[in-house]
């Protein structure tokens, strides 16, 4: 029988990634607090609302790529570099990026919704336009380190749910709340 | 050890791909873009509508949040870390469970070690997120004393990490109970309500203490 685990050896575990975690989320909260970011949720209502959706959905999207993928790589489904010509990696790669787009849409549909559920007023077209330009950028970064990430260590012998899944998660949390501020402030050149 | 396991719906996406299967009668293609469109879609569609409690929890503080930057700084850490600590714990007692030592009992060591190191974890990094939130949000204009950002962290934090661990031994013992692997379903849907219930923890406690 394997050895027992103490609370310490526990503890010990999962520190550092917890850690990390804890950094990234400090990033994002500090991008969230900062001047500008406040000054978007004053002016757009519904921005509050569309957030935890916002920030969720994006690990159910690229964290189940990866996993698919990573499992893909183990069973030698698909090789450790990109070509457009494998027909698994591209259409994973398609889905992941449709998947992304359709529910970062329908995410703004629905913070509309229960924004005048509320009672409040705002506009269903900024905030398509805000998720849909958020989304966007997610998923060109969320694709391209994902993937760069999990070939490049898989072909140095790392396992990929160890070392990409920590990576991808941080990243998808520091760049998520930076992107939703860019995509603020583009939108809000627009309309 | 996998942070992001709860973040992976690829289990109940399989679930759902065998329903249509039967619905339809025919083999589903796993690694065209249409299965994998719509397995996905439904899942991530119903996360988002059970994250719009969250949603509408910060927009009814909107007024406490942005006057008090240091509040928005904590909901990120928050929610992240309220995720990754019930994934943690998921994980593995779902281990115990296929190794044959899961036993819902109080005096079990493993789930002692697993709850001890859980709440170890909750105070260590609430505490860290409580000083760090007091400073950022300072630098940002906020005016909340230090005391007040520690004790809404410490004290959110740690009945959340008490939540995260009596939930996630329930929820694994049921899905136990009802013949189904933990690790498919139990995992993303407990990271998802313990995300939620981070939020609504955290206001609870800044009503108390504002």
């Amino acid at each position: 029988m394997i050895g027992r685990d103490s609370a310490r050896d526990v503890y010990r575990d999962a520190l550092p990634v917890i850690i990390v975690s804890l950094v990234a989320g400090l990033f994002a909260g500090t991008v969230l607090g900062s001047e500008t970011m406040r000054s978007g949720i004053e002016r757009i209502p519904g921005i509050l609302i569309l957030l935890p959706a916002f920030l969720a959905t994006r690990g159910g999207v690229y964290g189940s790529l990866r996993a698919r993928l990573g499992s893909a790589l183990h069973q030698g489904l698909i090789e450790p570099r990109f070509d457009v010509d494998d027909r698994r990696l591209r259409n994973a790669v398609v889905a992941s990026f449709i998947n992304g787009m359709v529910v970062s849409v329908f995410i703004a549909a629905v913070a509309f919704f229960v924004l005048v559920l509320r009672g409040g007023s705002g506009s269903l077209l900024q905030l398509v336009g805000i998720m849909a330009v958020a989304g966007f950028l997610s998923a060109i970064l969320m694709l391209s380190v994902l993937i760069s990430v999990l070939f490049i260590g898989y072909r140095h012998g790392l396992d990929p749910d160890n070392l990409v899944g920590p990576i991808v998660t941080t990243l998808g949390d520091v760049f998520g709340v930076v992107f939703l501020l860019v995509a603020i402030y583009l939108v809000g050149l627009i309309l | 050890m996998s942070i992001d396991a709860g973040e992976d719906l690829g289990g109940m996406a399989d679930d759902l791909a065998e329903a249509y299967e039967e619905i339809s009668g025919e083999p589903f293609d796993d690694w065209s873009v249409r299965a994998m469109v719509l397995t996905m879609v439904p899942l991530l569609a119903a996360l988002s509508i059970l994250q719009m409690i969250s949603g509408s929890v910060l927009d009814a503080y909107e007024d406490v949040l942005l006057t008090n930057p240091s509040l928005l700084v904590i909901v990120p850490v928050q929610i992240g870390t309220a995720g990754n600590l019930g994934s943690i714990m998921c994980s593995r007692l779902a281990t115990q469970l296929h190794l044959g030592t899961f036993e819902l009992r109080a005096d079990n060591p493993d789930i002692r070690a697993n709850s001890g190191a859980i709440l170890g974890l909750g105070a260590t990094v609430f505490t860290l997120v409580g000083i760090a939130a007091w400073a950022i949000g300072h630098v940002l204009g906020g005016t909340l004393s230090f005391a007040a950002v520690l004790t809404i962290s410490l004290v959110s934090g740690m009945a959340l990490s008490v939540f995260v661990v009596v939930f996630s031994l329930l929820s694994v013992y049921t899905s136990y109970r009802l013949g189904y692997n933990p690790d498919d379903t139990t995992i993303p849907v407990v990271t998802n309500v313990c995300d939620i219930m981070g939020v609504l923890i955290l206001f609870a406690v800044v009503t108390v203490v504002i």
